[in-house]
C-alpha cells in the first residue's frame, strides 16, 4: 500500500518559512494569497499501513510542533 | 570526573567538547554505534549535525545504539550534557522538554552571544552565581527553543536582554529536566574555554561538572 504523510507546523507555531513565501509571491505579482504554511511530504510503500500513524508518532513526526495527516493512495 | 564524548557521523564540535573537557578531568570520545559507555561518569552530546539532521534536527540520531544506554544512564541520574545538535537530540529523545525550531530568521546564525544564568542548582552551573553572565558563542540555524509551558525552574541560561539570535520562546538559551541531571543548550561552551578565542566563561559549565562528586 502507498501510504502519504503530510506534515504541517501546528497552528499557532511561528512559521517563517511560510511568512516568508507569503510575502513573496506578492512581489511577483500573485496577490491575494493568505496563511501560506510550509510542511513536509513523505511517501512510503508499507505493508500495515495501519501503523504508519505510530511511525508518524515516533519518528516521522515531532507532535510536540507538528501535525500529520495519513493519506492511503489509491494505485493506478 | 571522566567525561565521554559522543561522536555521531555528522558531528563536528566533537573534538572541541573533547579538549574542553579535558580542562578539567579526563575525556574520552565515544562511538555512537557503540551501546557501552565505558564507565564514564559524564556525557557529553556535541555539536554538529548528527546523520545529516535528516528528517529533523537530531530524530535520528536519537535512536543510535549509543543514546540507548545514554537514556538509561540519565535516568539512573547521570550528568548529560547536551550542545547544540546535542540539545537538539536530548528533546526528539524525550530527555528534556521541548523542540528547536528554524530560527525566526530563517538564517544560519553565527556570533558571539550574553547569556545570564538563571538557575545555578544543577551539576551544570554550580561554579557559578545567579544572575552571572557568560560570554559564549552561537551558530545554528534551527535554535528557536518552544516548550508550551515551562517551568520556570527548568530554565537555566536565558540570553540576555537583547541578545536573543533566534526567536527562543522567552530567551531561553538552555534548559534542564526536573531533576536537574540533563541539560541542553544551543551556545556552545566548548568553543569558549580560553581567552585567547575571545571569553573562557564556558569553561564554568564543565568545571561546574567536574565538580559532582564521582560515585
Amino acid at each position: 500500500m502507498r501510504v502519504r504523510v503530510l506534515i504541517r507546523p501546528k497552528e499557532g507555531i511561528l512559521d517563517p518559512q511560510g511568512q516568508a513565501v507569503e510575502s513573496a509571491l506578492p512581489a511577483l505579482g500573485f496577490e491575494g494569497v493568505r496563511n501560506v504554511h510550509v510542511g513536509r511530504l513523505i511517501e512510503l510503500d508499507v505493508d500495515d499501513p495501519a501503523r504508519v500513524p505510530e511511525m508518524c508518532e515516533r519518528l516521522l513526526a515531532n507532535p510536540l510542533i507538528e501535525d500529520y495527516e495519513v493519506q492511503e493512495l489509491v494505485s493506478t | 570526573m571522566r567525561f565521554g564524548v559522543i561522536r555521531f557521523p555528522g558531528s563536528c564540535d566533537e573534538i572541541d567538547a573533547l579538549r574542553a573537557c579535558r580542562r578539567f578531568g579526563d575525556a574520552e570520545l565515544l562511538w555512537h554505534g557503540d551501546r557501552d559507555l565505558r564507565g564514564v561518569d559524564a556525557v557529553v552530546i556535541p555539536g554538529g549535525f548528527s546523520y545529516g539532521d535528516y528528517l529533523r534536527a537530531g530524530a535520528l540520531a536519537r535512536f543510535a545504539p549509543a543514546m540507548e544506554t545514554v537514556i538509561e544512564f540519565a535516568r539512573a541520574g547521570g550528568p548529560v550534557l547536551g550542545i547544540c545538535n546535542g540539545f537538539q537530540v536530548l528533546c526528539e529523545a524525550g530527555l528534556l522538554p521541548g523542540a528547536l525550531l528554524p530560527n525566526r530568521s530563517l538564517r544560519f546564525v553565527c556570533r558571539q552571544v550574553e547569556v545570564v544564568v538563571e538557575n545555578i542548582d544543577t551539576p551544570f552551573t554550580r561554579a557559578c552565581e545567579k544572575g552571572d553572565r557568560l560570554s559564549v558563542p552561537v551558530k545554528h540555524t534551527t535554535g528557536r527553543y518552544h516548550a508550551p509551558d515551562i517551568p520556570e525552574e527548568r530554565v537555566v541560561l536565558r540570553y540576555a536582554p537583547g541578545e536573543n539570535p533566534n526567536g527562543s520562546q522567552e530567551d531561553i538559551a538552555g534548559v534542564c529536566n526536573p531533576e536537574g541531571n540533563v541539560f541542553g543548550l544551543m551556545p556552545h561552551p566548548e568553543h569558549a574555554v580560553d581567552p585567547l578565542t575571545g571569553s573562557a566563561d564556558g569553561g564554568r559549565l564543565f568545571e561546574s561538572l567536574a565538580m559532582v562528586p564521582v560515585a
